[in-house]
């Protein structure tokens, strides 16, 4: 083939289509700035709009912080001769923690082993089965967790173990299964990362799977596994309809598993919309959101930090 | 043979783990779908919601699970792939960029009841809007944002570099190169993203109580204009979705078939993120084998 004599006229740089090509992309860049800027402006003013509220409670009502967190007796229709109103919030943030921490604990040996399975024991079909299954947990909303604990977990609790049913123990179990594709999903990630040259060497040197699993991939994959624990706890201690339609909604502090209580979240969902805005009582929600936004930016730097100290390590 | 036995045993319960979280799955669909499925009829899905006798439907709150999730997507979807091009394309690996990152993690990561919160303030206070669908759109809009982004921008950096190249080589402007060359063979990522979002912002409800409100206005549904106060596509009524629906019957529900109500809309609720989530697959899987093979 030869190359033709002349360049075709059309071929020729016009300069005011050049112009014009260099305005789009000068529009066009804009446009991705802006949509950046809608992003970043939210986030900033989520901190400081929730900050400005949740603090008016300890600078414009006077409450003291002390008398807040660590309170156990939640009254705001206290009579003014008993003392007024009380907002001690120990018993939710308690209950947050007890219903996270639970949670974590039962989702993740099942999260974590699930994940095994679907790398390790059945790369093939083990992986093509609990995939879509782990999908569609994530996709299911969460009132329909809660609606399924309220009719299934909660008449089952009263019957067979005891107490209410409505309980801290009804909540576990609810976040538990929540969480639970959260950890298998992040799992697999940290598992697939792990380089096959390993477990080869490892299989030849004649260990069994179990062996290979238990002192090669497990070690490797820690930090991811705790990445994805974290994650689970993050989306357990922020989940709020699912927790406040089984766990009772007691303001009382909650002595054993099968009394009812409440949490942080489940109180801002009770109270938020009956409270007027400015009043003592709505700013103290605005209080506890304040620290499920303080706690879950915990989270996320928790997260960082273990990536980072993987990266070091690896 | 100790190590064997060991290896065995291991096997049999990371077996049974598994079996456990399939038998999770099904045994929660199975229960939604035996408790909700009989109560679902044309009835259920049209009539209006009764107020203290058996027998109500949730029509509106259908409708307007449906067009809150049409404004979301409105909203989300320009300024999410938008974010996904800056941060593959423009973003430099300075402080501003990674501040972005972090950003958008922190939002990914606030509790829905907290955006909703965030929302109420400002969506419906400061705003003087009230509760409006709008406001909850927006809210929705906020939660949705990150993973919109995140799709978007994984999708573009899966476009092969070659091709990319290849349009810069042949002195097409970048920006002409993202709009013809890249979002086309990122298409099918954009669309599983787009999709996955709308499931999620279906049965989103914490985000949306306190911002499209917890009861259904009263709407005409003769009357089509956006303007009209009686429209059911005014976005400034207030508007309660289907999930907060659920969850209002649950938990302070007047009526006698309050359970029943629940049962059925949260059956109607799975079937739709089902149904979102096999679109995702499909359509993907669709999208890309007509992009490559025409590309070819």
């Amino acid at each position: 083939m030869s190359l033709p004599a002349t360049r075709s006229p059309e071929l020729k740089t016009n300069p005011s289509h050049m112009k014009f090509e260099k305005l789009r992309g000068t529009f066009g860049y804009s446009l991705t700035i802006l949509s950046v800027f809608i992003i970043l402006l939210a986030v900033i003013s989520i901190y400081i709009f929730v900050f400005s509220k949740g603090l008016s409670t300890f600078f414009v009502d006077k409450l003291h912080l002390w008398d807040f967190l660590s309170g156990t007796e939640w009254n705001p229709t206290r009579s003014e001769e008993a003392g007024g109103p009380v907002f001690g919030v120990f018993a939710f943030i308690y209950g947050s923690f007890v219903v996270t921490f639970l949670a974590a604990a039962i989702a993740a040996p099942i999260g974590i082993g699930s994940a095994i399975f679907m790398t390790e024991i059945a790369p093939k079909w083990g992986r093509k089965l609990l995939q879509p299954v782990v999908e569609l947990l994530v996709g299911i909303p969460s009132v329909v967790y809660g609606f399924t604990g309220l009719t299934l977990l909660v008449p089952f609790i009263r019957e067979h173990i005891g107490g209410l049913g409505f309980s801290l123990l009804a909540g576990v179990i609810v976040l538990s299964i929540m969480i639970l594709p959260t950890i298998t999903s992040i799992s697999v990630d940290t598992l697939l990362t792990v380089s096959p040259e390993i477990k080869a060497g490892s299989y030849a040197l004649g260990a069994t799977r179990w062996q290979t699993i238990w002192r090669l991939i497990m070690r490797a994959s820690a930090p991811g596994f705790v990445t994805a624990v974290i994650f689970g706890m993050a989306r357990a201690f922020g989940e709020a309809l699912a927790v406040q339609m089984v766990i009772g909604n007691s303001k009382r502090m909650p002595t054993s598993l099968l009394d009812p209580g409440s949490t942080i979240t489940s109180v801002i969902t009770m109270n938020m919309g009956n409270t007027v805005p400015g009043t003592l009582e709505n700013n103290v929600l605005w209080s506890l959101a304040l620290i499920l936004l303080l706690m879950s930016t915990v989270f996320i730097f928790a997260v960082r930090l273990i990536g980072q100290r993987g990266r070091l390590m690896s | 043979m100790n190590a064997k036995i060991a290896d065995r045993i291991a096997t049999a319960v990371f077996v049974l783990i598994a079996l456990l979280l399939v038998f999770i799955l099904v045994g929660l669909v199975g229960y939604l779908m035996w408790r909700g499925l009989p109560h679902i009829s044309w009835h259920f899905l049209t009539s209006p919601p009764a107020f203290s006798e058996a027998g109500g439907g949730i029509g509106p709150q259908l409708f307007n699970s449906i067009y809150v999730l049409f404004l979301t997507m409105l909203l989300t979807v320009p300024i999410g792939v938008g974010g996904g091009i800056f941060l593959a394309e423009y973003a430099g690996d300075g402080w501003l960029t990674r501040f972005l990152r972090s950003a958008i993690e922190v939002l990914s990561s606030l509790p829905s009841i907290v955006v909703g919160l965030f929302g109420l303030l400002v969506f419906v206070q400061y705003t003087g809007w009230g509760y409006t669908i709008l406001g909850g759109a927006l809210a929705l809009m906020l939660f949705n944002l990150p993973l919109m982004v995140r799709t978007s921008e994984e999708a573009i950096r899966s476009v092969p570099r070659d091709q990319k190249e290849a349009s810069l080589a042949l002195g097409v402007s970048h920006w002409r190169t993202i709009t013809s060359v890249l979002l086309p063979s990122a298409l099918p990522g954009i669309v599983t993203g787009a999709i996955l979002t709308a499931g999620r912002a279906f049965g989103e409800a914490a985000a949306l109580m306190f911002t499209a409100g917890m009861s259904s206005s009263r709407v005409d549904f003769t009357d089509w204009n956006p303007f009209s106060p009686l429209s059911p596509l005014n976005p400034m009524r207030s508007g309660e979705t289907l999930a907060v629906n659920i969850w209002k019957v649950s938990s302070e529900g007047l009526v006698p078939d309050a359970r029943e109500i629940a049962a059925g809309a949260s059956a109607l609720l799975v079937i739709v993120v089902l149904v979102f989530n096999l679109l995702a697959r499909f359509l993907s899987r669709w999208l890309y084998k007509k992009m490559t093979a025409s590309s070819s």
